[in-house]
């Protein structure tokens, strides 16, 4: 991470669109798909033809709801507004938001480590097309020609704007993973950054010290992965430190993070500002969900990844480790945490669980497929029985994943993984200590670090069949 | 022939659709050429409808309640596949992909679309002169300016081209020019009718409503055109209003309120329409009680800075980028710019400003916010008058029809001819204008009667007293 020189302290608020997982789009019945042939999920609303009205859809609002409700915000009685500006992916030159009163008030997100992060508002709004610039500067003033998809108009957004509490990089980086978990948890949205899905943008200043005035700020768009917000926000910060330390000023602007070049440069100045003339959005009335609305999609709201992380920690026994600690973040993000709940409530050691879905099962679901709760659990029954070993195990669930499915145990018999009986191991430990008569004698001196050498000696003797346990076991007894 | 009578006779077989329609084009071929009433003629389709009605009739199919019935449609009303231009030049030649809610509510009820009618540019007007097609003239002297800005859908009805017609009503749209040319005209409740479809002027006023030669045509068009409508958020979910059936049940027992506001600075000839009006309701078992609303004084101003409000940001879609008319430039903003440059005519452009600047930051609370808090201060100012009165008897408008080109370079002057108008759609109530006798040049004078929200059944009872007492 980049540190500010001197005592600089940057401040940071981030503004993060999401898309919200409706069948349909905000105001009409196109469906709210992804891709497709440009200008085909379009119809006369969403294409905003003269005479169309809009019809707000109310799936997006529970969505928003949950949104709201997950980020501890106030939920009022709100009132979409119109926001003017020209631009060709707007198909009525002003986009349906809301301004004054949105759905979302006041709320908040912990960050892992304890720090609390005000969530000023999330409030919905309508997306807009998506316009390319083709030859001259490939930008809108100097292109050649400018072509526009409109199958993303209208498609539902929640805009999630935090306050400047955010005082790293990578304080905005965790506060955007974690809003991304709570996201995907709630349901409203699928949080792919890669396809747009949840975009962030970064309101970053500089000042000296934690009790000096905010400094200027500037507003970094197109941060399109969470290394991205990073990156930028450092570089952002030490670009402002350096000119200000220069005796220079901060200009207040829109910039652009071009994420090849790593580095910020100016989109549009202060000056070239829109004036949005925001009023009340009057093809659409009023939204007020009542209390027992609010309460009904409150009482259906899974849990949320802070108390899904002290849940896993809890079943962790003892005190987590530290990378146990990790391997609970990495699973509660990835939505994956709910194999070891399963497994848990089987009776399976949670930490075996815990290591099995944090590597390998995380792994491979990573590469594509699929697995069921209940056969994850079954294998993991298996490998604490000892029916198969670790390393079994591992290789039972990659095929399990690829194939989406099956049952462990004629998978670990199609690739001859029988438990070996307790003789045939015996066997085989009393060849590998007679053909290693030195090394055993520093293990029975108590040379521990030789373990590993016999249990990979038995491993490539059996080619991987015996038990890992079965074998530290056999070595320890024979130690006497 | 009244569109009651048309339907009654085609639903019966008595009277064959297609002849109905044939006698409406000899019509509009007489008058059409000196009035310009209608944007485009749909001769062929509505020939083709008429044929489809006669066929039902012949087979014994179900025919609607307004089967045969030639109609007009303003120019601002969606007709999938027909020019729909707002009479505006930057929506030259575009067809709409889609029908309006109320293009199909006629089309269910049997009516015959047979023609366009021509309107102030994006219904920004009060004389028809604003339009791309040339200005529409009165039917009773072609002299003068039919009003505005349905004065097509006004003079076409006006001239017995059509029995019915469509108009919107923004500030006045359909009742002014209604006066103007001796019709009826209605503005429904806000929410009565669908908006989908109607391309929108200022979406929180406008309202579409009928034209008609009598209280009973408009009557049987509104109970057609009005209902829920789930694609417009600001459709009102109220049962379909009864009104046909109710229009003789009189006025005994209502009082009617006399509003000083709405006559006063009108002229002396509308004056006595408006009293001789109100003593007709009075012998028919009305109590008339002089009133006054001072409040509506501000009705001009605020409605002068919401609606061009609204309209600049529903007009800022006529960009060049999609459709309608696209002049090229350097690049996208110019293009925008030279567009709508070409495109709109001066009053448009004039209102687009205007609203643009009522909402600019530093300026907002000043002008849109004031203007909408002197809004809420009508609306309750008509609640409190409805607490004592049942209906409100006043002008139309303070003249009769003006000459053409009187008052085009007055914008100013243009706007007060909507000064007794313009209160209700504030409101969102509903008002009608009912023919009242003519002035000493033989112009038609029109009185308006105003009703509380959903009173539309109550309103037009009123209407036909006061039609039936004048005839």
């Amino acid at each position: 991470m980049a540190e500010l020189p001197d005592d600089w302290e940057m401040v940071v608020g981030l503004e993060v669109h999401t898309e919200l997982a409706t069948a349909t789009k905000l105001f009409c019945g196109c469906a709210n798909a992804f891709g497709g042939e440009p200008n085909t999920n379009v119809c006369p609303v969403c294409l905003g033809l003269p005479g169309s009205l809009p019809v707000l859809n109310e799936k997006a609002v529970e969505l928003a709801i949950r949104i709201g409700l997950a980020l501890h915000c106030q939920i009022a009685p709100s009132v979409f507004a119109r926001k003017n500006y020209f631009y060709p992916d707007q198909p009525k030159d002003y986009q349906i938001s809301q301004y004054d009163k949105p759905i979302n008030g006041i709320g908040h997100l912990d960050l892992p480590d304890g720090t609390r992060v005000l969530v000023e508002r999330a409030h919905m709004e309508e997306d807009t097309g998506k316009t390319t610039h083709l030859g001259g500067t490939g930008r809108i003033h100097g292109a050649d020609e400018s072509i526009v998809d409109y199958n993303r108009a209208g498609v539902p957004l929640v805009e999630i704007v935090s306050g400047p509490d955010i005082r790293s990089a990578e304080q905005a980086r965790r506060y955007a993973a974690e809003l991304r978990s709570i996201l995907i948890a709630t349901g409203a949205s699928d949080g792919r950054m890669e396809e747009g899905s949840m975009r962030v943008d970064a309101n970053v200043s500089v000042r000296r010290g934690p009790d000096a005035p905010f400094g200027t700020r500037c507003e970094i768009k197109n941060l399109n992965s969470l290394r991205s917000v990073q990156r930028a926000i450092d570089h952002e910060a030490l670009r402002q430190v350096l000119l200000l330390e220069d005796g220079q000023t901060i200009v207040q602007e829109t910039r652009h993070w071009d994420e090849d070049a790593g580095r910020t440069q100016t989109l549009r100045s202060k000056e070239e500002a829109y004036d949005y003339r925001y009023f009340p959005e009057p093809d659409l009335v009023p939204l007020a969900p009542s209390d027992e609305q609010i309460d009904a999609i409150r009482a259906r709201l899974p849990a949320m990844p802070a108390e899904r992380r002290r849940t896993l920690v809890a079943l962790m026994g003892e005190q987590a480790t530290e990378s146990q600690a990790d391997q609970i973040a990495s699973v509660v993000d990835q939505g994956i945490d709910r194999y070891v709940m399963a497994a848990a409530a089987a009776g399976v050691a949670a930490p075996l669980a815990l290591a099995r879905v944090a590597n390998e099962l995380a792994g491979a679901l990573s590469d594509g497929g699929h697995l069921d709760e209940d056969t994850m659990v079954v294998l993991l029954q298996m490998e604490e029985a000892g029916e198969v070993s670790a390393t079994q195990s591992k290789a039972v669930l990659a095929d399990l994943v690829a194939d989406g499915g099956g049952d462990p145990r004629a998978v670990a018999k199609t690739k001859g993984f029988e438990q070996m009986d307790a003789g045939a191991l015996d066997a085989v430990l009393d060849a590998v200590i007679a053909e290693n008569p030195d090394a055993w004698q520093r293990y029975v001196e108590g040379d521990d670090k030789l373990t590993g050498f016999f249990t990979g000696k038995v491993m490539a003797a059996t080619k991987g069949q015996a038990d890992g346990k079965a074998v530290n076991a056999g070595l320890r007894q024979r130690r006497g | 022939m009244s569109a009651r009578r048309i339907a009654a006779e085609v639903a019966a077989g008595n009277r064959r659709a297609i002849e109905v329609v044939e006698a409406s084009l000899e019509e509009i071929s007489t008058h059409d050429g000196e009035l310009h009433a209608f944007t485009e003629v749909h001769a062929e389709a509505a020939r083709e409808a008429a044929r489809g009605i006669d066929a039902a009739v012949a087979e014994g199919r179900g025919v609607g309640p307004l089967a045969g019935v030639p109609i007009g449609v303003k120019d601002n009303i969606c007709q999938r596949g027909r020019v729909t231009s707002c009479a505006s030049k930057i929506l030259d030649g575009w067809r709409p992909p889609y029908d309006a809610t109320v293009v199909r509510s006629l089309e269910a009820a049997g009516a015959i679309i047979i023609g366009t009618t021509n309107m102030d540019e994006f219904a920004m007007g009060s004389s028809t002169e604003n339009s791309a097609y040339g200005p529409t003239k009165n039917p009773v002297d072609p002299s003068r300016v039919p009003g505005g800005s349905s004065g097509g859908s006004a003079a076409a009805v006006g001239a017995g081209m059509v029995p019915l017609s469509l108009g919107s009503d923004t500030g006045g749209s359909i009742r002014q020019p209604a006066a103007f040319c001796g019709v009826v005209g209605v503005k429904p409740t806000y929410g009565l009718v669908s908006r989908y479809g109607l391309v929108a002027f200022a979406s929180s006023l406008d309202q579409v409503g009928p034209f008609a030669q009598s209280v009973e045509d408009a009557a049987l068009l509104l109970e057609v055109i009005a209902g829920h409508d789930p694609l417009d958020s600001t459709s009102l979910d109220v049962p379909a209003p009864m009104l046909v059936d109710r229009l003789d049940d009189g006025v005994g027992g209502l009082r009617v309120g006399l509003c000083r506001d709405l006559i006063e600075g009108a002229s002396p000839e509308i004056t006595a329409a408006v009293t001789a009006s109100a003593e007709l309701l009075a012998a028919a078992g009305a109590e008339i009680v002089e009133m006054s609303i001072p409040e509506l004084h501000y009705g001009l101003s605020a409605y002068y800075l919401i609606a061009p409000a609204e309209a600049s940001s529903n007009l800022a879609r006529y960009d060049g980028v999609r459709y309608g008319l696209r002049v090229d430039a350097a690049n996208v903003a110019e293009m925008n710019a030279a567009s709508r440059t070409a495109g709109f005519g001066d009053e448009v452009k004039r209102r687009i400003m205007l609203g643009t600047y009522a909402l600019s930051a530093g300026y907002y609370d000043a002008y849109y916010a004031q203007a909408q808090r002197t809004r809420t201060l009508i609306i309750n100012a008509f609640a409190d008058a409805y607490r004592s009165v049942d209906l409100i008897l006043g002008a139309t408008t303070p003249t009769t029809a003006f000459g053409l080109g009187a008052k085009v370079s007055d914008p100013m002057e243009m706007y007060l001819s909507d000064v007794f108008t313009i209160p209700t759609n504030l409101a969102g109530h509903p008002a009608i204008s009912v023919p009242a006798g003519s002035d000493a040049a033989g112009l038609p004078i029109g009185v308006q009667l105003l009703g509380p929200a959903l009173s539309e059944e109550r309103l037009l009872r009123a209407a036909a007293v006061i039609e039936k007492g004048r005839s």
